[in-house]
């Protein structure tokens, strides 16, 4: 039984999600770079994964006793590329290291391609059952722009395969706005993600991150998405997924009740998480550590015995309030509003952004109620003062 | 004592300041070791710019032919137009003048004004070819046009080349020779002329002066007869160029008086220095130069204002054409509205007041001062858009013509008078200086000229003409304001004076500008212009619709919080028009001159 009961944008999850724990385990392998991408990953460096499972082994090792996990989130890069020992064996030594909750949710990311019912089954077995799909697109030509190799088909059967192998939570990554894709084709592509039933669904806008080779080939002249129609994509897909019963909950994702992402709600409620793998960023006691980027410098360092993390941040109280508004006012459910809220309704800018109708207070809580211009409230939080009122 | 007072004048650029080393060098006023090319252009600006900006006297002593000494007073003057009120100053200083054309470029627009300026103050003309040792020289040429221009014989002409110093010699024994020996009049009381000054940080206002009769000893207490202010001399000197302390300035010299006055507006350049308790005639003093445009200058933090503030007084200390009264913008706050003697001065002044002073700045759409006689009979001069009266107060408006003298080659006759026509330019007069250059003088609002008209008679005559203007009258015109508005709200700045038939043109092109400059707001934000409450040109901003990051990138929050941060960061130079959200690049941007018409 899932910890996440309840509807996904229910006011008391997102807040009871502040006390939770939850673990990140970072899979950089990839088959091969997306223009777009700009998480830590390597490409044509599969024959270090069995290094790199061991290292993220001992990182779980060396790391201090903690409390029981209430979401375990293997991210990636492409965890799929994995094979189920090695997967499961992380699980493993996780919850024998921190122990896991009751219905903890254990989850992991694959691209449909590496998806089979062997690899399925196995993961099953493994403790995995939830496991979320970077399908990004059902247009052939969409998938060919954003530098993927599976085939719409390909993530239909695997869908349907984590189905039938007992996997308890599914969800479909897409994304929008890619230059050249049409509303029609986007529509049929949220459509044809909605039939599959999906028990989540994050829909992503396009983004040019720096130093990507999307964001060179547009500094050469290829065509840049456009925030107006992203804009419409995303109203476009919002309509879809209300009439298909998926509740909005967040920013980018809708989920059926009982099916929001716990590992997502407990960063978004600035809870805290144990964090391995190279990149991988931890949140404990108000310091948020950082892992190591570069795959060579992590496996020396982890493989002599020492600490992968490369810094961390450490924020003030008032750092904090900010950040809890910024993560928390993702949510639909918005926040409780406390100093920094009060602050923000108080403020000039506040009051303009209500005038707007951008954002609105409801039952208590402060919310985004235009969730597409959301920045410009993270803006307005970020530019109040301390002893602002 | 043998005196020769004369200053070098010539169209922009033809060597006055080079010639001027040339003498420095050849008399030893300056040696080798200190010598550089245009040693008296001393402002950081004058020699980035390699122009001339403040004229310079100077006190060679040179030994003539005939082997006696001579004492030259020397003032290398400014070519640009903007600064032609220097050159009128430094001839009344004078009985000679140096007319220098290049040989390349033969007689131009400023050659003929400044040859008139010459000629009215009754000067002696030494006419003057340079530049004889470029390939492209043809002296003959540019002697026959300087012999026709001065109606004197060509083989009065001296030819020099102020690179090579070939012909120098020549020059100084014509100047020997042709330039009058002042009026020396030792016995009368002193009169003395201030045809300039500076102000100096320790020394306080340092008067150039011209002794006409009498002498000026240190020490004397001297009368400044426009302001009757009394003051000691504490230091009189000339200038070798090296400051150089003297105890008299005799009758017909040239030097410097400091009376420890700090306060530059106590002194009035042109006024008459004599000695207290005598009575004395004046001599002709000068008019103040006129600002030909003005402009808003205002701080982009508005904590600067003080300091904007103390920045113009101390500018003002050494330019006296400078002029400023402070203005208040809705959109911009506090500032001052300045008035320049043209487009360089401003720039220069905008360079100084950058760069000296540290100051981040925001200027406003230069305009000219217009006149509106009210419906009840008062005269008001229009410095700034926000001047102008309700349509119904107003009775009729006037803007200032000029005078401008274009010389181009023939061919290209055609597109000047094309291009004068739509400046609303009335031809008056033209004619041949020679079968192959034209001299057009032409009647032109003052508005019209003085942004961009010579670029563009530049580019159409390609860099072939010149062109000279002075202040003419006033006339009456069909002038409108032309106001923009953010979301239904005039921006003041914004805003311009500026004939009916031209105000479709500068409305379109501001609100078209400001939509590229305009970001993107939560609302939709219409920028119309408008003259009163008739809108001539609208667009639109449209609201942002998509304004958020998709991911919150795995558990790395922080990352989030730093774009936002940046972006913030990028907001903090946004000036708040009521609602709308414009950056400080738009102000300046959208008010820039354009060359695309
Ligand atoms: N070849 C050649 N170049 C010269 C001669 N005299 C001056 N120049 C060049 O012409 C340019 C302008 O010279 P300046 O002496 O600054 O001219 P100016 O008349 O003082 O200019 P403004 O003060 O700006 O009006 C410089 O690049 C000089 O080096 C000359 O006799 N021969
Ligand atoms: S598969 Fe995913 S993680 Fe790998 S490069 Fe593509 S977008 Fe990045
Ligand atoms: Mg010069």
């Amino acid at each position: 039984m899932t910890v996440a009961i309840g509807p996904p944008d229910s006011a008391d999850l997102a807040d009871a999600a502040a006390d939770w724990a939850a673990a990140y385990v970072h899979i950089p392998f990839c088959a091969r770079l997306c223009p777009y991408c700009d998480f830590a990953v390597v490409a044509g460096r599969d024959e270090a994964t069995h290094r790199y499972v061991s290292a993220l082994r001992k990182e779980i090792a060396m790391e201090p006793e903690w409390r029981p996990l209430r979401a375990v989130y293997v991210g990636g890069g492409t965890p799929s590329r994995l094979v189920p020992e090695q997967l499961g064996s992380v699980v493993g030594d996780l919850e024998s290291r921190f122990g896991l909750a009751d219905g903890a949710e254990v989850s992991l990311e694959a691209n449909p391609e590496d998806w089979n019912f062997a690899l399925a089954d196995g993961l099953r077995q493994a403790g995995y059952e939830r496991v979320s799909f970077g399908v990004q697109s059902f247009d052939p030509a969409v998938l060919k722009s954003l530098g993927r190799v599976h085939t719409p088909d390909q993530a239909a059967t695997a869908v349907s395969v984590a189905r039938q192998t007992g996997f308890r939570s599914i969800n479909i990554d897409l994304i929008f706005g890619t230059p050249g894709e049409t509303n029609v084709s986007w529509r049929d592509t949220v459509d044809r993600a909605l039939a599959l039933e999906p028990d989540h669904l994050s829909l992503y806008a396009l983004t040019v991150e720096r130093g990507t080779a999307l964001s060179r080939a547009i500094s050469a002249g290829a065509p840049a998405p456009d925030p107006d129609a992203q804009a419409d994509a995303y109203e476009t897909a919002e309509a879809l997924c209300r009439t298909a019963g998926l509740v909005h909950y967040e920013v980018s994702n809708w989920a059926r009740p009982d099916h929001g992402c716990v590992y997502n709600l407990i960063t978004w409620a600035q809870g805290e998480y144990v964090a391995f793998g190279i990149g991988a960023h931890g949140h404990r006691q108000g310091i948020r550590p950082r892992n190591l980027r570069r795959l060579d410098a992590y496996l020396d360092r982890v493989e002599g015995g020492l600490s992968a993390e490369q810094g961390a941040e450490t924020l003030d109280p008032w750092g904090r309030e900010v950040e809890r508004l910024l993560l928390g006012l993702r949510r639909i459910a918005g926040v409780v509003p406390g100093r920094g809220g009060e602050a923000l309704l108080a403020s000039l800018r506040g009051e303009r952004l209500r005038e707007a109708g951008v954002l609105g207070l409801a039952a208590g809580r402060m919310v985004v109620l235009r969730p597409l211009l959301g920045d410009e409230v993270g803006r307005a939080v970020l530019a109040l003062q301390p002893g602002e009122r | 004592m043998n005196i020769r007072n004369f200053s070098i004048i010539a169209h922009i650029d033809h060597g006055k300041s080079t010639l001027a080393d040339r003498l420095l060098e050849r008399t030893g006023a300056i040696s080798a070791r200190e010598m550089r090319e245009q040693v008296l252009d001393t402002m950081d600006l004058e020699r980035e710019r390699g122009i001339t900006i403040k004229a310079q006297a100077v006190r060679l002593v040179c030994r003539a032919a005939d082997g006696q000494d001579y004492v030259l007073n020397l003032i290398d003057t400014p070519g640009h137009v903007d600064f032609s009120y220097e050159v009128s100053r430094s001839l009344a200083a004078c009985e000679g003048a140096v007319l220098v054309v290049d040989a390349a470029q033969g007689v131009q627009a400023q050659t003929l004004a400044n040859a008139f300026l010459a000629i009215e103050a009754g000067l002696e003309i030494i006419p003057v070819v340079n530049k004889i040792d470029l390939p492209a020289a043809e002296p003959e040429r540019a002697a026959a046009e300087l012999a026709s221009v001065l109606g004197i014989d060509p083989a009065e002409v001296v030819f020099v080349s102020a690179k090579t110093g070939g012909g120098i010699d020549e020059l100084l024994e014509r100047i020997v020779r042709d330039v009058p020996t002042p009026l020396q009049r030792p016995d009368q009381p002193l009169r003395a002329l201030v045809f300039d000054s500076y102000y100096d940080a320790y020394r306080g206002v340092v008067c150039y002066v011209r002794v006409v009769d009498g002498s000026l000893n240190d020490g004397d207490t001297v009368l400044f007869t426009a302001t009757s202010e009394k003051h000691q001399a504490t230091e009189v000197g000339v200038l070798t160029p090296r400051a150089v302390r003297v105890p008299s300035l005799g009758a017909g010299e040239v030097g410097y008086l400091i009376t420890g006055v700090k306060e530059i507006d106590r002194i009035r350049v042109g006024d008459t220095v004599s000695h207290a308790g005598r009575t004395v005639e004046p001599l002709p003093g000068y008019q103040d130069p006129k600002p030909m445009v003005y402009s808003g200058l205002f701080p982009a933090d508005g904590e600067d204002f003080e300091r904007l503030r103390e920045a113009l007084e101390k500018l003002r200390l050494n330019d006296s054409a400078l002029v400023y009264e402070p203005e208040t913008s809705r959109a911009l706050g506090f500032g001052f509205r300045c008035g320049f003697l043209g487009l360089l001065h401003m720039e220069i002044i905008r360079e100084r007041l950058e760069r000296e002073y540290d100051l981040d700045l925001v200027a406003t759409a230069p305009s000219v001062a217009y006149r509106a006689t009210l419906t009840n009979g008062f005269v008001q001069e229009i410095r700034s858009p926000q001047d102008l009266p309700g349509a119904d107060q107003i009775d009729h408006m006037e803007e200032p013509f000029l005078k401008a003298m274009i010389i181009a080659p023939s061919e290209y006759v055609g597109t000047i008078i094309e291009l004068v026509q739509t400046r609303r330019g009335v031809m008056e007069h033209m004619q041949y200086l020679s079968p192959e250059r034209v001299e057009l003088i032409y009647h032109l609002p003052l508005a019209e000229v003085v942004f961009d008209f010579f670029d563009n008679l530049k580019s159409r005559t390609r860099g072939y003409a010149s062109l000279d203007y002075e202040p003419l009258d006033y006339r009456v015109s069909d002038l409108v304001r032309v106001d923009i508005l953010l979301n239904s709200q005039a921006v003041d700045a914004f805003s311009t004076v500026i004939h009916r038939d031209k105000a479709y043109q500068y409305g379109k092109r501001m609100v078209e500008r400001l939509r590229k400059l305009i970001p993107r707001q939560l609302f939709d934000v219409p920028i119309q212009a408008a003259i009163g409450s008739r809108v001539i040109s609208r667009e639109t901003v449209k609201a942002t619709r998509k304004d958020v990051i998709a991911k919150c990138y795995g558990g790395d929050v922080s990352r989030k919080r730093k774009l936002l941060e940046r972006q913030k960061e990028g907001k903090k130079r946004m000036k708040m028009v009521g609602q709308v959200e414009v950056p400080q690049e738009a102000f300046i941007l959208a008010l820039q001159a354009d060359g695309d018409e």
